[in-house]
């Protein structure tokens, strides 16, 4: 417990410093901001409060619930590698949005609610087609990627039927961006998230036992259809809140479990941990594709592909040689 | 201890569109020490996944205290009824103490937390499993005995009155085997907990056993004392196998000689 | 009847089928022909459009058609039976998109137009996939179809990745990359075609040569070794010639999922679990299924077209789930 407490904490200030860093470092060459005196309203106030502040905020909003969503999802399946972005969940708010984009002609707000229900309807999709009898997480991720396939096939027809420019457009829902967000938006999203956050807290002691095995977990007295069903769903939103808001930023749920396991060293499935992973990951990855590349801006989704899939690989590859199977 | 009567009345059980179990009767004798045996596939794994309700019959009911058991809120029922399935799962880097704490899950309020009832039942589980040097210990570091020996802790902290043991010795050595035999025998003596078990160990459950209850092909072929039950008709209806029964020379109960076709009285 | 006759006999039936479907192929579309003036057509007698509609157009579609989608059955045959995953499909594998990656450079990196030129980008990056998920995938006794799907899923989100990268900044790039990337007949010619057949002819070759060597490999490697086989000179074959088939198919048609997934699951479902026979009955199921895909897509909206690679996934996605519902979580 101790040491959960240490490296939450810690996680935090290295948040707080990149939060720092992304606020106070702008453009290659540029003269750092006095973040503190622009935000008593000194000098650089309208860069420091107006453009990255909110930027940063959804950021670390984004992380957070991608870093929730992940770890529930993969104690929920049982599966360190089974994650909402590569089983369909992201695949599924990229392509409602991208219709609802090119096909209704929508944008802004419009465009984030059909990716939150595209979510919602892939997840429950998934759902309903790998029921049988309960849930089994094999059936759940296999078909979830069959689902990915079929949707990414969608979002190849939409994008071979719009003209260029719209498409380009539509690149943006293919991989996720930061973008600059308005105060009214990530009011929105923080409040869905901090209601989604709430709802967890009688589900976690659930989620703990459910690692135990569906048999174990139904002798301590846990519904298990019923938790794994509630659990799904908030995972699900948490990851629809985030895809909504910022497109599919990949592999962030994904890593966001495994390395707050690895860290904190517990068997626990570290909600609060995972976030501050989650926020971490985000937050820097958006610096570096803003800033470290010179003029050019890489969205925030390719930088986390770039890191994030090499790195599921590498551990793929190191869970066959060590133990013959996954 | 508690008194209590679980029983199954009726019950047809099937996975998919097979049918395992049909129109079976059973009254768990409350304070002994039940052991299921039978061939592989005969319904004897269904059977106490069934009792532990994590199998719903599709015909007849089983009940608990004369009241369905579908009818009980899950976490009261885990307050009775304590469960070890075949092979349990324990999550990477789980400490002993940690996994013994789940236990308490059923007695704990809505948001979990710990309490001086729960943190007392602990100590006292690992105690009864002489598991207390292995606190600090990983679940994955220890011998199979030891972890058996970690997960009826974990049934223990639940303080229930009944506890089912789906094949708690099938993966163990003979050493650990008896270790963890003896432990549940133990636990019936002191505490008085109901013990229903299923092993495929014929003779140490005949041994283990006051009452042995002998599966085939999804009906009781058998049941009663291990004296009554084990006998050469019976091995051989149940299990197809031509025996000698003599007397163990250690325990004094039935113990089964198979005859092959190379080893058979002269 | 010997189960061999049978085999054989059903077999032939399905060429004869395939037979009409090719016809069906040329004689089908937007434009209505009927089959007499088809007939005349293919036997070189026929003349003015109608004529020129079948061999020009319907001519190479058809050949594609019939290449790749011998080539993408046999290729997720082999897959299948060397990594002892029933899911695996060179699309799923992530081999497609490292083919979409390599022909993405060349368009936008290496100003490359022809398909010429980008064939041989599409075998390399066929080949840099498969080296990916074949070194990930191992393991003593091989990755459980679950972490294989997954690396599969994981290497064509990086490829993706990377690939969206690019196409952000080059509008040109992306006018031509979308539409190959749907996967459709249309694309090429038969020069461009003529150009890959052979790699995809000796892919095959080398496929039907391991027939026996599969069948070895699908006890485990263990047995396999256990009868005299070399499991790895098996794998490194099957890896070169699944390169050669996937490669061929995705320069020629681009990227399409699922025909190597679902057709040698109909041919084990027909035939059993020998390989030999899987592969042969591959060779002619997977040009049937292509084709049929690509005869549905330019009949059911017409005057527009439905891209085969489209339907293809439309009709792929509903069988992988059947195959996933249907088996036992053990045998995964």
């Amino acid at each position: 417990m101790k040491r959960y407490i240490l490296v939450s904490g810690a996680f935090l200030v290295v948040l707080l410093a990149l939060a720092f860093l992304s606020l106070a470092i702008g453009g290659f060459g540029d003269p750092p901001s006095n973040v503190l005196s622009a935000l008593a309203g000194g000098d650089d106030r309208f860069t420091v409060v107006r453009l990255r502040l909110p930027r940063l905020v959804l950021a670390v909003l984004v992380g957070a619930c991608l870093g929730i969503a992940g770890t529930v999802f993969q104690t929920l399946l049982g599966n360190p590698l089974a994650s909402p972005d590569l089983i369909g969940v992201s695949q599924g708010a990229s392509a409602a949005a991208a219709g609802a984009f090119l096909l209704g002609g929508l944008s802004g707000p419009a465009v984030s609610v059909a990716a939150f229900a595209g979510a919602l309807v892939v997840a429950a999709i998934i759902t309903v087609l790998s029921w049988r009898n309960g849930i089994s997480s094999y059936r759940f991720v296999l078909i979830g990627i069959g689902i990915a396939f079929l949707v990414q096939a969608f979002l190849g027809y939409l994008l071979t039927r719009a003209d260029l420019k719209e498409a380009q457009g539509a690149l943006v829902w293919l991989v996720g961006s930061i973008g600059t967000p308005g105060w009214d938006e990530i009011g929105i999203t923080a409040i869905l998230a901090g209601v989604l956050a709430l709802s967890m807290l009688p589900l976690r002691p659930a989620l703990r036992m459910l690692q135990l095995g569906d048999d174990t977990a139904t002798g301590l007295g846990v519904s298990v259809t019923r938790s794994r069903a509630l659990l799904t769903v908030v995972a699900v939103g948490f990851a629809a809140i985030a895809v909504a808001v910022a497109g599919p930023v990949l592999f962030v749920a994904f890593v966001a479990g495994p390395i707050a396991r690895r860290v904190v060293r517990s068997s626990e499935a570290s909600l609060v941990a995972s976030a501050l992973v989650g926020a971490v990951v985000v937050v820097a990855a958006d610096f570096l594709g803003q800033r470290a590349l010179g003029d050019a801006r890489v969205p925030v989704g390719v930088v986390t592909s770039l890191v994030g899939a090499p790195y599921l690989l590498w551990l793929l590859a190191r869970d066959n040689r060590s133990r013959g199977t996954a | 201890m508690t008194n209590h009567e679980l029983r199954a009345e009726g019950i047809t059980v099937g996975y998919d569109e097979r049918e395992v179990l049909s129109m079976l009767d059973l009254t768990v004798p409350d304070g002994k020490t039940t052991v299921i045996v039978g061939p592989n596939a005969c319904g004897k794994s269904t059977l106490l996944r069934t009792l532990a309700r994590l199998l719903r019959p599709t015909g007849g009911v089983v009940s608990l205290d004369q009241r369905p058991v579908q009818q009980y809120r899950g976490k009261h029922l885990a307050t009775i009824l304590g469960l070890l399935p075949q092979q349990p799962i324990a999550p990477d880097g789980i400490t002993v103490s940690d996994l013994v704490a789940r236990g308490r899950y059923p007695r704990q309020g809505l948001l979990g937390q710990r309490t001086a009832a729960d943190s007392a039942a602990v100590a006292a589980a690992l105690l009864a499993t002489d598991t207390v040097d292995l606190a600090d210990r990983r679940i994955e570091e220890l011998s199979g005995g030891q972890r058996q020996r970690v997960w009826i802790a974990m049934a223990l902290a639940q303080q229930a009155d009944i506890l089912l043991l789906d094949e708690p010795t099938t993966f163990l050595d003979v050493t650990h085997q008896i270790e963890v035999l003896d432990l549940l025998v133990d636990l019936n003596r002191r505490e008085g907990t109901t013990i229903v078990m299923v092993l495929h160990d014929l003779n140490l459950a005949a041994r283990y056993a006051d009452h042995l209850i002998v599966m085939s092909a999804g009906r009781i072929v058998a049941q009663g004392t291990p004296r009554e039950v084990i006998t050469t008709e019976i091995v051989r209806e149940s299990f197809a196998l031509e025996s000698t029964i003599i007397e163990d020379p250690v325990s004094a109960s039935p113990m089964v000689v198979p005859i092959g076709r190379f080893h058979s009285p002269s | 009847m010997s189960p061999g006759i049978r085999r054989g006999a059903v077999l032939i039936g399905l060429a004869v089928v395939l037979a009409l479907v090719v016809t069906a192929s040329f004689a089908l579309g937007t434009r209505a022909i009927d089959l007499s003036s088809t007939l005349a057509a293919l036997t070189g007698s026929g003349e003015g459009t109608d004529a020129m509609v079948v061999i020009d157009l319907r001519g190479p579609r058809t050949l594609i058609g019939l290449a790749a989608g011998l080539a993408l059955a046999v290729a997720g045959a082999l897959m299948q039976g060397v990594t002892r995953n029933p899911l695996a499909d060179p699309g799923i594998l992530g081999v497609n998109a490292g083919a979409s990656l390599l022909v993405v450079v060349a368009i936008s990196v290496l100003g490359v137009s022809s398909v010429v030129g980008y064939v041989w980008f599409a075998f390399a990056g066929a080949a840099l996939a498969t080296v990916l998920v074949y070194l990930v995938g191992s393991g003593r006794s091989g990755a459980t179809p679950v972490s294989l799907t997954l690396a599969g899923a994981a290497v064509t989100a990086l490829l993706t990745a990377v690939i969206t990268l690019v196409l952000l900044t080059d509008l040109e790039t992306l006018s031509q990359f979308r539409f190959w990337q749907v996967g459709s007949l249309t694309a090429r010619d038969a020069g461009t075609v003529a150009v890959v057949l052979p790699f995809i002819a000796v892919g095959l070759l080398v496929a039907i040569a391991l027939g026996p060597r599969l069948n070895a490999l699908s006890l485990g490697d263990d047995m396999a070794t256990g009868l005299g086989q070399s499991v790895r000179a098996t794998r490194i074959a099957a890896a070169t010639a699944i390169v050669l088939l996937c490669g061929g198919a995705t320069a020629i048609a681009g990227p399409i999922v699922f025909v190597g997934l679902v057709v040698p699951h109909v041919a084990r479902r027909l035939v059993g679990p020998d390989y030999r026979w899987i592969i042969a009955y591959s060779v002619v199921l997977g040009p049937m299924l292509l084709l049929v895909a690509d005869i549905l897509g330019r009949l059911v909206v017409q005057p527009a077209e439905l891209e085969a690679g489209l339907l293809v996934a439309a009709l792929g996605a509903p069988v992988l789930v059947a195959l996933v519902r249907g088996s036992r979580v053990s045998a995964l």
